[in-house]
């Protein structure tokens, strides 16, 4: 029997052999061996969207042997919005995080510019639609890639029934179950939108449109703003608030605004989903959230609901979209995995994967990908989602579009639009008044 | 005898340099038991302090040093002026009837019989011990726009509904109440403790002077609860200037920005705009006239306690 005897001074020639071998090979090959890389993902509030989601990233870092960390980060409570700004101020925390709207803008100084990521996506897939252009190469670069998860319109969703029984329309002869709208959309306008919302208000379902300062409340209006030509700001940066197009935008508002309900302007981005549920309202403006949670709570409302696009103004038809974006800081240490990574999520294949998913909440940012079959097969009823990816007759927009980003979020963020209507509304100031309150409002935001 | 003296002496010495010994020591150890608290201090209460005061001087990219031109741009906006004044009429109005209510229901709980009082004690500390938030929302959903359970109650008595939220006015008056509704217990508490430390001796001098209830509570009470009243006035002050749950959640400073204070219109601007640097200035701006307020009062409490120490001895 042989004894093995380990001297110090074996153990200590042993152990340099194996660290000059170790050098001389190189990094070992394991599992992880193209190194590590942490990624917080939006936390979608459809059961399911993030298992998909976790899937497309564990089948590409076993791929590219990463060792890949995934958080999901809800947005209630603004928990990612805090998330974004401790590790903007830290310059530490994930490599990856998702954004939305303008924050890929705001902090375009602490991203890593995705240009090279882009140029090979936007070759296989096509253009992006506009706003996401807009919001995602904010100063010429882009600085995020466009997500699927979370992306979003904002357009109507009705009551079929209470449309058609109080304001004698039929938006399923305007946009049918099994086909494109037919011409008789192009009588879907803000001017019937109008009619009928006096005629439900009577009826007593009043549409649910708030006027609060919240996301929901200022994309509607931005939209209404946009139809009617009304811009605050324009590309430039010159305050051009004080328009004919927004005197008439506020002149429209003020109209419609007697017929929302009482208490439209402590509105939040709840508000008009409850309204919708609860049966008491006859339209809102939300992506099919409403819906879905409907189909769980109150499934009689639910098969009765119908998306599809927002109404025409002197304009044209404004789509309000908000996308969402995957984000790579510039201090993260493995930039070229987190590329890799944003390059796979965003195939067409996985785009598809990820909005069968949501169960069709989710809208990719590219054109080309506002074909998926799922938006046709999701009900009841059957189709109600045929007409909410965005079509070609739609201009898709963002509330304080073209203004330069950083007034433009400060636009979008304070709800300068919804705070000028319900000034007039409830406050009782002339349009003029209230014109004036805003170019004073727009100075500040231009503060470098 | 002068040996004797001279023993003495060196015993006293002695004595005097153990005595200085032992007190070094225990300031020492005492210094040390402070010391994960004055860290913990240093770390969460200072060191954020001045880096906010550093984020307050920079541009809103945070790229450069602007110096105070943000605090100077601050006060040519119109919206600002509003939320000092909100922020005043919030806090002044909230401290005032926490002080009042917890001032009755501490004299209500005093003048109980022994054996039931911890039991209202008890439950009349409720609303301060449930979380903030929480009980917020429950609130929250008392004056819910839409399906307001006040307005239900109202409706069954035939009144019509109060929009609680969406009125500018009745917004300010709902996030009052409820502060008030979370802060009085905690008025009381101080008040009752401070009640029972009144010497009974008073009360019945005062009783064979001829003295009513109304002059025992202006003459006897009042001047024995003067310090503890500035205290938590103050205390109060300060907590409720930089409250941040309640309007957040209740109206988030809607409608038209007029229940906004300090905290949830610096997040608004800081976080939500993402303009850090004005954020950090509106925040600041509690600080001075905390600062203020502090002085005065502290001052006061001082003055009274030196008074009180000579009328002892």
């Amino acid at each position: 029997m042989t004894r093995w005897h380990l001297s110090r001074r074996s153990l200590l020639l042993g152990a340099s052999g194996v660290a000059v071998a170790g050098a001389m090979l190189g990094r070992p090959r394991g599992a992880y061996a193209a190194g590590k890389l942490s990624v917080g993902f939006w936390d979608h509030w459809v059961p399911g969207a993030n298992d998909t989601l976790t899937r497309l990233c564990r089948e590409w870092a076993a791929k590219e042997k990463i060792d890949l960390t995934i958080d999901y980060i809800p947005s209630q409570g603004n928990k990612l919005l805090l998330t974004i700004a401790a590790e903007a101020q830290a310059r530490s925390g994930h490599d990856i995080l998702a954004m939305n709207t303008w924050l890929p803008g705001s902090h375009a100084e602490r991203l890593e510019p995705v240009d090279d990521v882009m140029k090979d996506v936007l070759a296989k897939n096509g253009p992006t639609n506009p706003v996401v252009e807009y919001l995602g190469k904010p100063d010429g670069h882009w600085r995020a890639v466009p997500a699927t998860p979370g992306s979003q319109m904002k357009g109507p969703a009705s009551r079929i029934d209470l449309l058609k029984e109080h304001a004698g329309i039929d938006i399923l002869a305007m946009y049918p179950p099994d086909g494109p709208a037919t011409p008789a959309a192009e009588q879907w306008t803000w001017d019937a939108l109008l009619a009928a919302a006096e005629k439900c208000h009577k009826a007593g379902f009043p549409f649910g449109i708030g006027l609060g300062t919240t996301s929901d409340n200022v994309d509607t209006w931005g939209s209404l703003f946009h139809a009617f030509g009304a811009r605050l700001v324009d590309e430039k940066g010159n305050i051009v608030v004080k328009s004919d197009a927004t005197r008439a935008a506020l002149e429209f508002a003020k109209k419609l605004a007697a017929f929302l309900p009482a208490d439209a302007i402590a509105w939040d981005d709840g508000s008009n989903n409850r309204w919708l549920i609860s049966g008491k309202g006859a339209l809102i403006f939300n992506p099919p959230s409403a819906w879905a949670v409907a189909k769980r709570d109150a499934p009689q409302v639910a098969e009765k609901v119908w998306h599809h696009p927002a109404p025409k103004g002197p304009k044209g038809r404004f789509g309000p979209y908000l996308p969402y974006y995957w984000a790579i800081w510039s201090f993260s240490p493995n930039k070229s995995a987190a590329k890799s990574l944003l390059a796979h999520l965003s195939t067409r294949e996985a785009a598809e994967q990820l909005v069968a998913a949501s169960q069709g909440y989710d809208i990719p940012g590219y054109l080309s990908f506002n074909d998926f079959k799922t938006w046709n097969e999701e009900g009841p009823p059957r189709g109600t989602l045929r007409h909410y990816p965005p079509t070609k007759d739609q201009i898709l927009s963002i509330a304080a579009a073209p203004a330069p980003h950083k007034i433009a979020e400060q636009i979008y963020n304070q709800a300068t639009i919804t705070k000028m209507i319900a000034r007039i509304v409830q406050g009782g100031d002339s349009i003029d008044k209230a014109i004036a309150w805003a170019e004073s409002e727009l100075e500040g935001f231009m503060r470098g | 005898m002068a040996q004797a003296a001279a023993i003495g002496g060196a015993l006293e010495e002695r004595g005097a340099s153990r005595g200085g010994g032992l007190a070094r020591r225990r300031a020492r150890i005492a210094f040390l038991l402070c010391l994960p608290l004055i860290l913990l201090v240093l770390a969460l209460v200072i060191y954020p302090a001045f880096y906010s005061l550093h984020l307050a001087t920079l541009n809103k990219s945070m790229t450069r040093f602007v110096g105070l031109a943000n605090f100077a741009f601050l006060f040519k906006r119109e919206t600002f002026w509003m939320v000092v004044e909100q922020s005043v009429i919030f806090a002044v109005g909230a401290v005032v009837f926490k002080a009042l209510i917890g001032f009755v229901l501490a004299h209500l709980v005093h003048r109980l019989p022994q054996r039931g009082q911890r039991a209202w004690r008890g439950m009349l500390l409720v609303p301060w011990v449930i979380p903030p938030a929480m009980s917020t929302l429950v609130w929250w959903w008392m004056y819910e726009p839409s399906y307001s359970a006040l307005n239900w109650l109202l409706a069954g008595m035939g009144f019509a509904p109060v929009p609680w939220l969406g009125d500018p006015y009745w917004a300010r008056f709902a996030v009052i109440l409820v502060n008030v509704w979370y802060g009085a217990p905690f008025f009381m508490i101080m008040y009752l403790a401070a009640l029972k430390s009144v010497p009974a001796e008073l009360y019945e001098s005062a009783e064979i002077d001829g003295a009513n209830a109304w002059q025992k509570l202006i003459y006897v009470t009042l001047p024995m609860l003067r310090n503890i009243i500035a205290i938590t006035v103050l205390f109060s002050l300060i907590v409720t200037f930089a409250n941040f749950d309640i309007v957040r959640i209740l109206t988030a400073g809607g409608p038209r920005d007029m229940t906004h204070v300090f905290a949830t219109w610096a997040f608004k601007l800081g976080i939500e705009s993402n303009d850090i640097p004005l954020g950090a200035c509106v925040s600041l701006f509690m600080f001075p006239i905390l600062g203020i307020a502090a002085v005065f009062i502290l001052r006061d409490v001082h003055r009274r306690s030196r008074e009180l120490a000579g009328v002892a001895a």
